[in-house]
């Protein structure tokens, strides 16, 4: 249980998936400007990624890995290279059929997410996080863990930046540093709060 | 629209057109890998070679794709070529490969790569497609390499792990700057760069949302 609970924290705080290792970025600037719709973006990715790291990780357990594929008799296969491949389409695959039964059963979720949830697809935290997973040789419970952890981080970075850009808005920023500009100075400045956190040892 | 030329649109992305900074594409998976400058480079490479050849490749078949699953289509395509590139760069450079680590997956997710495909290379055909996407590529390098440049420079005194400037720890005279080093310094870098740019090319200032009104009252006392 410990080591769960430490899991979680250090995939929270200390290797934030968007200030500690820049993913899920183009998103992650383009929709802060409202804190609705960053609260309803921050719930889908916690959602996306619960699902899809341990999804992926019984593949690569299961039939990628070098090796995996005795139990059909190939107990020389190594398909692990096909991996990219198959996570991005399990990463699609997964992002459609949660679509379509929030659409069925219950739909005012579905209208709160609205256009986010296809947008998931291509953000770079949830195919990084199945990367890390693989990299790091997750059990399966470590991943379920793992993907819930990485989710929240990003929807806790989401929420406060679109706070704070809230906030910005009414201020008078120089020229030439207006929107984009002053938003990676902002996020810079998050992100060196949040390496206050590495300083914990789990 | 006007007129599309070979040149323009090799060229148009580096400055004018910055992915990055106008387009804020593909900042996702690629600042991590800035600390130092090979390694930038190799991320270079890869980038340009997939965003290419994925442009010319989406144009080749881009009227046979039926239009309701030209998403998945150009995913595969994108995938099969980062997998190439990976498997190249564990063969050759395992090393930096190492380093890299998920980072080379995460290029299948780079917006530049599926933004140029769907916006571009859709509508374009292939000569053209090829050479947006090494433009496209080379403008988001430009920005990498000086983003490198920097970091690696002031934060560890070296560039390609040459010692430039001799660090203190090994009696030189250069007190490193640990901060370059770290994950922040690259947001403000490219903040910076940015207001840089725009300060240059001024037309690609944003309207601000609110303007401040004139004082209607006398100045408080």
């Amino acid at each position: 249980m410990e080591h769960y609970i430490s899991l979680i924290l250090k995939a929270v705080f200390v290797e934030n998936m968007a200030l500690a290792f820049f993913l899920g970025m183009c998103t992650f600037l383009a929709i802060s400007k409202k804190i609705e719709a960053a609260i309803g973006l921050g719930i889908a990715v916690v959602a996306v990624l619960t699902l899809t790291v341990p999804v992926n990780n019984l593949i690569y357990n299961d039939v990628l890995r070098e090796g995996a594929l005795a139990w059909a008799g190939l107990p020389d296969v190594d398909l692990s290279f096909l991996g990219l491949l198959t996570y991005i389409g399990v990463i699609a695959a997964i992002v459609q059929i949660m679509e379509m039964i929030l659409d069925k059963y219950i739909p005012a979720l579905y209208a709160a997410l609205g256009v986010f949830l296809p947008l998931i697809t291509v953000n770079c935290a949830i195919m990084g996080a199945s990367l890390f997973m693989v990299e790091r040789d997750y059990t399966f419970g470590e991943s379920v863990v793992y993907g819930f952890g990485a989710g929240l981080g990003w929807a806790l970075a989401i929420v406060a930046l679109a706070g704070i850009r809230e906030k910005l808005k009414y201020s008078d920023v120089p020229e030439g540093l207006r929107g984009l500009g002053i938003t990676f100075i902002t996020v810079g400045l998050m992100s060196l709060g949040f390496m206050s956190f590495s300083g914990i040892s789990l | 629209m006007a007129e599309v030329t070979a040149k323009k649109v090799l060229f148009e992305p580096i400055f004018n057109n910055n992915p990055i900074a106008l387009q804020i594409l593909g900042i996702c998976s690629a600042l991590a890998v800035t600390s130092s400058l090979s390694v930038t480079m190799v991320m270079c490479i890869s980038v340009i070679a997939v965003t290419a050849f994925s442009n010319l490749f989406v144009s080749v078949v881009r009227s046979q794709i039926p239009n309701s699953i030209r998403i998945i289509v150009q995913m595969t395509i994108i995938a099969s070529l980062v997998i190439v590139v990976d498997q190249i760069l564990r063969a050759y450079a395992y090393e930096i490969s190492k380093q890299l680590s998920v980072f080379v997956g995460l290029i299948i997710t780079n917006c530049i790569v599926m933004g140029r495909a769907e916006g571009f290379a859709m509508q374009n055909g292939p000569w053209l497609s090829f050479l947006d996407g090494i433009g496209n590529g080379l403008g988001y390098s430009v920005m990498l390499i000086v983003l490198a440049f920097v970091r690696e420079l002031l934060g560890s005194g070296s560039l390609f792990g040459v010692t430039i400037l001799p660090v203190v720890n090994d009696g030189g005279w250069y007190v490193p700057n640990g901060l370059l080093l770290l994950p922040p310094s690259a947001f403000f870098i490219i903040g910076l760069s940015i207001w840089g740019l725009r300060s240059w090319k001024s037309d690609q200032v944003e309207e601000p949302d609110y303007r401040l009104s004139r004082q209607t009252t006398k100045e408080a006392f």
